[in-house]
């Protein structure tokens, strides 16, 4: 069963004559359970889609299904709890003056949800964290500690569909490793449908089943992970993305080994 | 590997400390390394003194820090001992820095090209007609296309890349013989990524001169540097040739080494570093 279907979906910021058409007509499908990956470089538009599909961007035409449900430009609070954002900078995303406790209370007034801090104390130990950090401020945690609050704040509503907006971008090696194998438990967990932004294929190919990559507002190509693995990839862009990910490739050594070839 | 005369810097036991509220906090300790005419990578996570090194070399610290060191000789200039005036000779003439983000590190109100001739302008007393010829002789060296046009836009104008590409040429227009330089890629697309970084070897390798190479990316540095030092917590823990990396000693680097996911030894779980307090104790 499909969890999300967009189909020619395209989405476009201002309004008239300086409007700029970010997507162009990209259409996929999601089955639940599946982690799809969208790549590229700054500007593709990957972080629009995922505005899209969360409802922060209204200014989209096609269609979108989440859950078999149809989606239109306005929805209900029990729509938009479906799928919930994680962004990319713990640092930036959650509030420096609120608790922890007080920011993850705030999706459940919203949403007017009961029993509150029972629904606080599972989430908590759900992303790792113990259970009195509900009373610390942003400050007082670590950038990894604040990628998981920031994951339990998307997870408290239940949705169903975690968007990953760059989650480890900001973050260590060392703590990224953590976070990944947090997002790769929750998901075999509860069951839950990703969709990953990223620029490092690297961390795509590690989450991912399968993976599109964008280039201005379209995708050229969709990959499994297999082929990334395998070195199967069509695109030659793709190719250059891989490259990137693996490090610097000097242009002497290139026309070296050429040269080498040759004679 | 580079012998005695080809070594650039040397630095002895450099600490760097910051008075605080609560006592001394110990951001560098006991820091030794030697460069010569490579491209030496220096690779640590947030907070392990990387960039602080990096800056008490040319005395760019913050005024409160103290830094320490039995012996930091750049060439001919006992660093320790310089005065601020010759310091300011060194800086950005011998001795040039690369920052991150060229949104924040260029001057928003003064065009390129008045920026990279300034260099020449205060260092060598260049005439300004001097200046502006060799600017655009080094824009076109670090493969920009159309200088005349370049020279006259403010840094708002121009895309992270070339904005990094014109801190290379102003970074490389007065001859530096060591360039230390601090995440320079961090802020760039992976192609646009490439290409500078294959400028900056061409000119280090072309001016045969020293280049430290300040990064978190164990990738990059592995296929970029010479050779890497690992810092860990404001120590460091272990310096290896980067085509050696792979069979580093230290269970720091090991653990760095495996909690990176990789397209070519893919695996399920990645390994979590643990760290061990004895890191700590040197």
């Amino acid at each position: 069963m499909s969890m999300i279907k967009a189909h020619h979906l395209a989405v476009s910021y201002g309004h008239g004559e300086t409007a700029l058409k970010v997507v162009k007509d990209v259409s996929f499908e999601v089955q639940k359970g599946e982690t799809f990956g969208l790549v590229g470089e700054s500007g593709c538009g990957k972080s629009t889609i995922l505005g899209a599909l969360a409802g922060r961007n209204k200014q989209w035409t096609g269609s979108i299904e989440i859950d078999g449900e149809a989606i239109g430009q306005k929805r209900t609070r029990a729509q938009l709890a479906k799928q919930q954002l994680v962004f990319q900078d713990p640092f930036g995303s959650i509030h420096p003056r609120h608790t922890i406790g007080r920011t993850l209370l705030e999706p459940l007034e919203i949403h007017g949800k009961d029993r509150r801090q029972e629904r606080i104390e599972k989430v908590l130990t759900d992303v790792g964290l113990p259970l009195n950090f509900r009373y610390r401020y942003p400050h007082q945690l670590s950038g990894g500690q604040r990628q998981r609050v920031a994951i339990a704040r998307a997870l408290i509503l239940e949705p169903k569909i975690l968007l990953l907006d760059e989650p480890t971008s900001a973050l260590d090696v060392s703590i990224q490793a953590e976070i990944l194998n947090l997002l790769k438990d929750l998901r075999q967990r509860e069951q839950l449908t990703y969709i990953l932004v990223s620029h490092d294929l690297a961390v795509v190919a590690h989450l991912c089943d399968r993976i599109a990559i964008m280039q201005s507002g379209a995708f050229v190509e969709v990959a499994t992970k297999q082929q990334l693995l395998e070195n199967t990839v069509e695109h030659a862009y793709t190719r250059i993305l891989m490259d990137g990910s693996r490090g610097y490739v000097p242009r002497r050594r290139k026309e070296a080994a050429t040269v080498a070839a040759i004679s | 590997m580079a012998n005695t005369s080809d070594t650039i810097l040397t630095v002895e036991n450099m600490s760097v400390e910051f008075p605080t509220l609560s006592g001394v906090t110990t951001a560098v300790r006991d820091v030794s390394f030697t460069v010569g005419r490579e491209k030496i990578g220096i690779i640590g996570e947030s907070g392990s003194g990387k960039s602080t090194s990096g800056r008490a070399i040319m005395r760019l610290q913050p005024p409160q820090a103290i830094v320490k060191a039995s012996r930091m000789q750049f060439e001919d200039v006992d660093l320790m001992k310089a005065s601020e005036e010759e310091m300011r000779s060194i800086r950005g003439r011998r001795i040039a820095m690369i920052l991150q983000d060229p949104k924040y590190s260029l001057n928003p109100v003064m065009t390129v090209g008045e920026q990279i001739s300034e260099t020449v302008i205060l260092h060598e007393r260049a005439t300004p007609q001097e200046a502006r010829r060799r600017t655009l002789a080094m824009l076109e060296r670090v493969n920009i296309r159309d200088p005349e046009r370049v020279f006259d836009l403010y840094p708002h104008e121009v895309s992270g890349g070339m904005g990094q590409r014109i801190m290379l040429s102003m970074m490389l227009i007065a001859q530096p013989s060591l360039i230390i330089a601090d995440e320079p890629t961090s802020a760039l697309d992976v192609t646009v990524r490439q290409q500078v970084l294959s400028i900056l070897d061409d000119l280090v390798v072309e001016r045969n001169i020293g280049l430290i190479f300040i990064s978190h990316d164990l990738n990059l540095v592995r296929s970029f540097c010479d050779r890497v030092i690992i810092m860990y917590a404001g120590r460091v823990v272990e310096t290896i040739a980067a085509a050696d990396l792979d069979q580093a000693q230290h269970p720091y680097t090991r653990g760095l080494l495996n909690a990176l996911p990789s397209l070519d030894h893919p695996k399920d779980r990645l390994e979590v570093l643990r760290r061990d307090p004895a890191w700590l104790e040197n």
